[in-house]
């Protein structure tokens, strides 16, 4: 029979390893499934993989690299005693006890479950955004920024992420147009006014990319005014696309309650979802504040939770059992 | 780098300007050329993959790694406008691209006509 762990931890961004600090530190043992490399945020580390500076991250007064702070994590969550294994969780059967969660054909089972599997960038959804990825479309500004040195380039989006990318890929391109569908941007004051200053960066309002033009590399981008309905080309050679997040959740729909949005529903003021033993921390739960700082304050939560309702259950028998859902 | 099971690692050649082209003319077996570079996080993640699958199909194929940042003419050659890219090379020709990190147990389907 495989063996029935503690604590299986689904996912390794902020919130994922913080909660394997603090599972590992109460001698639980946890097993965490980093994910496998991706040039998008869902991979191993998270999203800060894919950022360079990380300057609110407290501790740090001259700020840090992304992957650097991650790299920090996994070292003190290995410290103490977390395996953390490169794989993905392709399935996961939270319908009976000890839990069932998959990679491939190989199963694993623990007595608790900790979901943090983050969320990625969402992207248009265009087919010839598609068909011109890697070839001048990117989903990863600090990877690809450098091959459009002295080019013109545009960003898709309004929040913090699109201006950290547009004030980025400044120091590479001619030219950074942000096109946002709206007239005034939702990211923070201070990264707007890093963006405003920036002699490099235009901004295109109430604008929308309907098509992304080129046969072999991007050339260009078709926008349509969202208040004249006026449909223009503009030149181009790169696209970057910060448009949103959505939640890494779909090996759990049917198995945790979700809302509208795909974000995992927890009780409020816990990390408790809907299933008695699993809990979920990060941004796979949190469509408001999406901080890495946010996230590892769950993660904590989310492992003292998981430690707190393993000590109350433990008369409970190994044997699989069906779980009680609040649902 | 990677331990394998006998505890051999196959060495992953670095190709520069001078060298692609005899290296990947005169390859007997599929070549896979990684394009990376040091500021790529994706990049960095699929070296040990990479290193992994190499020691484990030595004999089928071989890889071995372009730096686009010292090589940009070679990037530039094959297009290469975001990173990690692998091709395949067979007879000197690409036969094969993908673009992105990916896992283990996909880059294997992806490559598996060359294994």
């Amino acid at each position: 029979m495989t063996k029935v762990r503690d604590i299986i931890i689904i996912g390794s961004g902020p919130a994922g390893l913080t909660a394997a600090i603090y599972a590992a530190r109460a001698n639980l043992q946890p097993l965490v499934l980093e994910g496998e490399p991706s040039s998008t945020s869902d991979q191993p580390g998270g999203q800060l993989m894919l950022t360079t500076d990380v300057e609110n991250y407290p501790g740090f007064v001259d700020g840090i690299q992304g992957p650097e702070l991650m790299r920090t994590f996994r070292a003190q969550a290995e410290r103490f005693g977390a395996e953390l294994v490169v794989a993905k969780a392709t399935r996961v059967d939270f319908s009976s006890r000890p839990f069932g969660v998959w990679v491939g054909d190989d199963e694993y089972r623990a007595r608790a479950v900790i979901v943090s599997t983050g969320a990625r960038a969402l992207m248009l959804g265009l087919p010839s955004e598609q068909r011109l990825l890697g070839y001048g479309v990117s989903t990863c500004a600090t990877c690809d920024g450098f091959f459009f040195r002295d080019e013109e380039i545009a960003v898709v989006g309004g929040g913090d992420s699109a201006l950290e990318e547009a004030i980025f890929l400044s120091k590479f391109a001619t030219k950074v147009t942000v096109i946002h569908r709206r007239k005034e941007l939702r990211a923070s004051k201070i990264m707007q006014d890093r963006a405003f200053r920036n002699p490099k960066i235009q901004f295109l309002w109430d604008s929308v990319v309907t098509e992304v033009l080129g046969d072999s590399t991007v050339e260009g981008v078709r926008v349509r005014n969202v208040v004249t309905n006026e449909e223009t080309d503009i030149p181009l050679a790169g696209l970057f696309v910060a448009i949103g997040h959505v939640p890494n959740t779909s090996i759990f729909t049917g198995q945790l309650q979700m809302d509208e949005a795909g974000y995992i529903v927890t009780q409020p003021d816990s990390s408790r979802t809907d299933v008695d033993g699993v809990f979920a921390c990060g941004d796979v739960q949190d469509s408001v504040y999406r901080q890495a700082i946010t996230a590892a304050g769950s993660g904590c939560m989310a492992a003292i939770d998981a430690e707190r309702w393993l000590e109350a259950q433990h008369d409970a028998p190994d044997e699989i059992v069906a779980t009680q859902s609040t649902r | 780098m990677a331990d394998t099971q006998n505890g051999t690692s196959v060495s992953i050649p670095h190709l520069t300007s001078t060298t692609f082209d005899e290296e990947v003319g005169s390859a007997t077996e599929p070549l896979v050329v990684d394009f990376w570079a040091e500021w790529c996080g994706p990049c960095k993640m699929i070296a040990p993959v990479l290193q992994e699958i190499a020691d484990e199909h030595a004999g089928s194929i071989r890889v071995a790694k372009l730096n686009v940042d010292d090589h940009p003419d070679i990037a530039r050659r094959y297009d290469i406008l975001s990173i990690p890219t692998l091709i395949v090379f067979k007879d000197g020709r690409p036969e094969l691209r993908l673009r992105g990190a990916k896992g283990k147990r996909q880059l294997l389907e992806e490559l598996a006509a060359f294994l």
